[in-house]
């Protein structure tokens, strides 16, 4: 059993099916690098039936809000969060992608007037497409597609 | 409170035609005037020139019996020590009744709106939207041609970075015509706009050669600018190769329009033919933009 590789946790969140090499882009993105509270569990490119290898991350004593499940569905389309407790599988979901990206990314057209200096405003975004994904400035319409969004969003992180 | 404009890509047919109706109105009085916008003032933010634009929305206001006030560029303003447009507009807001504005960047209407607690007129911003010429260009269009359903419409020239094109295609989409796309193979418009055409299920052609398109029924042109070319021996070349001029046209007779201003991209001898409507469309933009003051300041009409 491919589960068995790592360690089961008494409570928390695994996040499985993860594409393979993006765990560490999730640990970022979720500031587990800071978070000295929690242990985490990471496996890099197991082997999976679904996707042929895939990476894991399980985090001890820790959830997810709708926008982390939300910014990990950006990364990892594909991905499940399973709701432990008590080491058995309470609750298990697909990410989901938002409709609706906010302040997570800032647009590349270097002439949309959110990247102008200053300008209080974050970079907003409607996802247009899933597979593969493509979001959409709200205001200059620049259409940022997948290996885009990643490109944008591992820079922040 | 009335409604602003920013962008159209929103609009359905029906609000669309509700704006041209409502013009038509405009178009009668415009010249004796009206004082239904009295004691109103619309503040033209015009962070880069553009002497038609401005001039017909101040033309408009005025002959609606209103004042305008503002600037026709960044210069030896508060936005040339640095401003943010955001503050530039919480500013103005608590001066006028409307705000047009016309920014080089894309996106700016929108982030007006955002922090303007007036009614925002986007009067082009960036390569991205320019929605009141759009509106002026179906006005043209309906005026000569009746009912656009069916019809052939020809866009030439700078397809890629033309925001008049950018704005005009996708309307002309919910208007049943089908679009010839003509211009340049590096000037081709933008995929995004094309996404667009096709989500709206329009019928489309693209080419290179100006000849492929002189049986539309509008050849609607536009111009193909210097700075787009390495260099200029190129650039002569292309702009040369769509050029309108008598002899190219022959016998045909389509509309021509054009959102000016041209350099040489139609010969002069073309003016005369009664189907060159250029200045005429250009003069279409004052009832139509007095529809939309009207509209934004909530005036009925
Ligand atoms: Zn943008």
């Amino acid at each position: 059993m491919e589960q068995m590789k790592i360690n089961r946790i008494r409570q928390g969140t695994v996040i499985d099916h993860i594409g393979a090499g993006k765990a560490l882009a999730v640990f970022h993105l979720l500031g587990l690098k800071n978070d000295q509270t929690t242990s985490v569990t990471m496996a890099i490119r197991v082997p999976s039936r679904r996707m042929r290898i895939k990476d894991i991350l399980k985090i001890e004593n820790r959830y997810l809000d709708p926008t982390e499940t939300a910014m990990i569905a950006l990364i990892a389309p594909q991905a499940t969060i399973n709701i432990i407790t008590n080491y058995t599988l309470e609750k298990k979901e697909r990410v989901k992608l938002p409709t609706h990206l906010e302040g997570l990314l800032r647009c590349e057209n270097p002439n949309c007037i959110t990247t102008a200096l200053r300008e209080p405003v974050q970079g907003k975004f409607t996802v247009i497409g899933d597979s593969p994904l493509r979001i959409q400035c709200d205001y200059c319409l620049t259409i940022i597609a997948t290996e885009e969004v990643e490109r944008l969003f591992l820079r922040k992180i | 409170m009335g409604k602003g404009l920013i962008t159209l890509r929103d609009y359905s047919r029906k609000e669309i035609e509700e704006i041209l109706s409502l013009a038509r109105v405009m178009a009668r009085d415009q010249r004796t005037g009206t004082d239904i916008a009295k004691g109103k003032i619309l503040a033209a933010l015009f962070f880069e020139p553009s002497t038609r634009t401005r001039l017909s929305f101040e033309t408009a206001m005025l002959r609606l019996g209103g004042k305008v006030i503002g600037f026709s560029s960044s210069e030896g303003t508060s936005v040339g020590k640095g401003e943010t447009l955001a503050d530039t507009v919480r500013t103005v807001s608590q001066y006028a009744d409307l705000l047009v504005i016309r920014h080089p960047r894309e996106g700016a209407a929108q982030l007006a709106a955002e922090f303007s607690s007036l009614p925002v007129i986007n009067a082009g911003d960036g390569s991205g939207n320019h929605p009141t010429q759009t509106l002026l260009d179906l006005y043209t269009m309906i005026d000569h041609l009746k009912d656009l359903e069916g019809k052939e419409i020809a866009l030439v020239g700078d397809l890629r970075y033309g925001r008049t094109t950018h704005s005009l295609a996708p309307a002309l989409a919910l208007f049943g015509v089908k679009l010839i796309l003509v211009s340049p193979q590096e000037l081709r418009i933008k995929n995004e706009i094309k996404v667009e055409l096709d989500k709206h299920g329009v019928k489309l052609r693209e080419t290179e050669d100006i000849t492929e398109a002189l049986d539309a029924d509008v050849l609607y042109i536009t111009r193909i600018q210097k700075e787009r070319f390495p260099d200029a021996a190129e650039y002569a070349k292309v702009a040369g190769s769509y050029r309108i001029d008598r002899q190219l046209l022959g016998k045909r007779t389509p509309l021509i329009m054009h959102p000016l201003p041209r350099v040489d991209e139609i010969a002069a001898d073309v003016d005369d033919l009664v189907t060159a409507v250029y200045f005429e469309q250009a003069g279409n933009g004052v009832p139509v933009r007095m529809a939309l003051i009207v509209r934004a300041l909530g005036l009925g009409g």
